[in-house]
């Protein structure tokens, strides 16, 4: 009975010990990877910053007037000035919808049975 | 020690003499020695096992508190240039949208180890190559002077100068990284932001310090690792800044003026919108300080907040606000301005001859500065000096740049009743650009107390009440009535009812008294007149319009109309619906009437 006992002791401090030691290497791994994932992202913010900074600079509004002076003929873009406030009064109401005409010749697809509603006959089917 | 006997004579002896078995004694006193050294050992035992259940306990509580603080705690944030105890972060500066004005760009700096070298003077030649203002002999001294281990070279390289350095082959030439401060935006908004400069370098990396401006008060902040990835918000408005500025550097160029300035600021928050002040640099490649000449005319000094000047008749409001304000006068009140008004020596003249007798509302549309006198002669220099000093004239300027707590106003001392007169007019005490925008919202909001912030905010200041809200709506009536009937004629603009005061004040001289053709010209506006959301303030140092058949200074022709364009450019892009005249004259007169 006792030589039993120390037999299941002895085996559950062995599979402990390779529990520990399995544990160790995953957490080590673990935190390699997290490692590298934090260059990553320090890379990647580093990217973002650099991308940041371009848009800016690239949206600097000195820019931004030259490229409007350059592409007038283009754009048309003028400073926006107090006539181009509205009044709500200003806006047409919506003009009458045309009505369609249909002098000119109308495609219908699909079949007139089923406009008229008609069904053929019991004799029409019989072969 | 007494050892107790197991068999006791006495004892023996009397059993025996009663026939009974001494071994029952001896048995006896056995059990009983027995019996006590269990009880000393199970309590010994009962100890231990404490002091052990103690000690794993506490080693449990331990690892528990430890595991709860990693669990509390805030995952860390990856900040990549906390090396070496330097920390290279700085939080990033927006404007009031989120438009990036300043930010961090990743770029290396180039340092030698000199004993890794292999060829100092030929790595020193090449590196004069790439950068010619450097002296490729100097350099080789000190790569080969022995007493060096280490040479800084340069503190940040563009990526075309850094494959250059890297083609030279030179292995004791090494990179190391840095964080660079930026302003994409160039020259916009350099007097805000100030600079940015290196301070204690690493070979991973090199704090960043402000130099000037928001990013010297803001320092800590900025610095502050726990918000280094929160951009710091300002008030400032990109598109308002830049349009601002290229339409007052439009107006200097025309009317050929040494400097110029503008402030824009909420009526209601006191956020300032917009600050320009011309000329300006570039806070990239920011100038140093000039080591001679006038300090005032240097493109890194901030005319809108360090610049104070006797801005003139733009202050004529706020002696008419306090004569209204103390019921003393009422905007139809006849005020005597036959000129000139003596006191002692000292005579005070208005530029034309305007009558004997005019209306509050008339001094202030023909700017008379014997009208604004006789009206506080009647007040007192006391009240005045009370009154200027609750819209913040007598201190200095409250905002959040480094340079503003340095400059002050200059004071009249002692504040006799002569200096009271003249500052009526604006002579005899110095006002900043910025302070006046602030004195002008808190004229025109209500009478609410208004101090300049360059951080953004969404609900009004909520400050002293400094004049009454019915003296205000009186002020508004006049300011509109002043550009619409008055000296500020070309700031009437269709749509735009604009209310205003122009200064036009003889800049003093080198040797005192007041230079002849040196004026400094203000308009101070607001906008929309009958409900004013803006105050913008334009000034124009010796501006001279030369359209005309003689040169004019005043600011009716140098100001004015440089600040009307920047309302009718500025006004739309704010969202400001246009108002038509007649309809904001009914409001300004029923809000002035009204109690």
């Amino acid at each position: 009975m006792r030589s039993i006992l120390y037999l299941v002791t002895a085996l559950a401090v062995i599979g402990l010990a390779t529990w520990a030691y399995r544990e160790n290497h995953l957490t080590q791994q673990a935190m390699n990877t997290r490692a590298s994932l934090e260059r990553e992202i320090a890379r990647l913010e580093a990217e973002i910053a650099v991308q940041r900074v371009e848009w800016a600079y690239l949206n600097r509004p000195d820019r931004l007037r030259a490229l409007v002076e350059v592409n007038f003929e283009a754009l048309k873009l003028m400073p926006i000035t107090a006539e181009h406030f509205g009044e709500i009064g200003d806006i047409a109401y919506p003009a009458p919808q045309a009505r369609l005409d249909l002098g000119a010749g109308v495609e219908v697809f699909g079949s007139l049975e089923a406009l008229s509603g008609a069904r053929p006959t019991e004799a029409e089917e019989q072969p | 020690m007494i050892r107790t006997p197991l068999r006791p004579l006495a004892r023996i002896l009397q059993a025996r003499a009663q026939g009974e078995d001494p071994d029952h004694i001896e048995q006896e006193n056995l059990r009983l020695r027995r019996q006590a050294l269990r009880d000393t050992g199970r309590v010994r035992a009962e100890l231990r096992l404490l002091v052990l259940a103690l000690l794993f306990l506490s080693g449990f509580v331990l690892l528990g508190a430890r595991m709860g603080l990693l669990a509390a705690t805030e995952p860390l944030q990856v900040r990549a240039g906390l090396v070496e105890d330097i920390s290279g972060a700085r939080a990033d500066i927006t404007d009031r949208n989120g438009r990036v004005l300043a930010t961090n760009l990743a770029t290396h700096a180039l340092y030698a180890e000199t004993r890794r070298m292999v060829d100092p003077q030929r790595a020193a030649r090449e590196l004069g190559r790439i950068f010619p203002d450097m002296d490729a002999e100097r350099l080789a001294a000190r790569f080969t002077d022995p007493a060096r281990k280490f040479v800084w070279v340069r503190t940040r390289l563009s990526p075309e100068q850094q494959q250059a350095v890297h083609d030279i082959g030179e292995p004791g030439l090494m990179f190391g990284p840095r964080k660079m401060r930026v302003y994409p935006n160039g020259r916009i908004a350099a007097h805000v932001l100030g600079g940015a400069r290196f301070g204690e370098q690493g070979v991973r990396a090199a704090e960043l310090l402000g130099v000037a401006g928001a990013e010297l008060f803001f320092e800590e902040r900025l610095r502050d690792p726990a918000r280094a990835t929160e951009p710091l918000r300002l008030s400032i408005d990109l598109p308002l800044q830049a349009t601002i500025t290229e339409v007052l550097s439009g107006g200097m160029t025309v009317l050929n003026a040494r400097g110029a300035s503008a402030v824009m600021m909420d009526a209601q928050t006191g956020e300032v919108l917009s600050l320009v002040s011309l000329p300006d640099f570039d806070p990239n490649d920011r100038p140093a300080p000039p080591t001679e000449g006038d300090p005032a005319d240097s493109p890194i000094f901030n005319r809108a907040v360090q610049g104070y000047y006797e801005l003139g008749s733009v202050m004529k409001s706020f002696a008419v606000a306090q004569a209204l304000d103390q019921g003393d006068v009422t905007p139809d009140t006849v005020i005597d301005t036959r000129g000139p008004l003596k006191w002692g020596r000292f005579e005070i003249e208005d530029f034309r001859d305007y009558g004997s007798e005019m209306s509050v509302t008339k001094v202030m549309i023909k700017s008379s500065n014997i009208g604004t006198a006789r009206m506080i002669q009647a007040i007192g220099a006391e009240r005045q000096k009370a009154f200027l000093r609750g819209f913040g004239f007598l201190d200095p300027a409250r905002i959040e740049l480094a340079e503003a707590a340095r400059a002050k106003p200059i004071l009249p001392d002692p504040w006799s009743e002569l200096s009271a007169m003249t500052i009526s007019y604006g002579h005899g005490m110095t006002t900043s650009p910025l302070a006046l925008a602030a004195g002008y919202a808190t004229l025109v909001n209500g009478g609410q107390k208004i101090t300049p912030t360059l951080l953004r905010r969404d609900a009004p200041q909520e400050g002293a009440q400094i004049i009454s809200p019915q003296s205000s709506a009186r002020m508004r009536h006049i300011l509109h009535k002043v550009v619409h009937e008055g000296t500020a004629s070309f700031a009437r603009i269709a749509g735009y009812p604009v209310g205003g005061k122009t200064g036009s004040a003889d800049k003093p001289g080198p040797n005192g008294g007041y230079e002849e053709d040196a004026v400094l010209a203000t308009f101070a506006s607001v906008f929309p007149s009958h409900d004013p959301k803006y105050v913008l303030i334009v000034t124009l140092d010796e501006a001279i319009d030369t359209t005309g058949p003689e040169p004019r200074r005043t600011a009716g022709w140098t100001a004015v109309p440089v600040a009307a364009e920047v309302i009718r450019r500025v006004a739309p892009l704010l969202g400001v619906r246009p108002t038509a005249r007649a309809e904001a004259e009914a409001r300004l007169r029923a809000d002035a009437r009204a109690q």
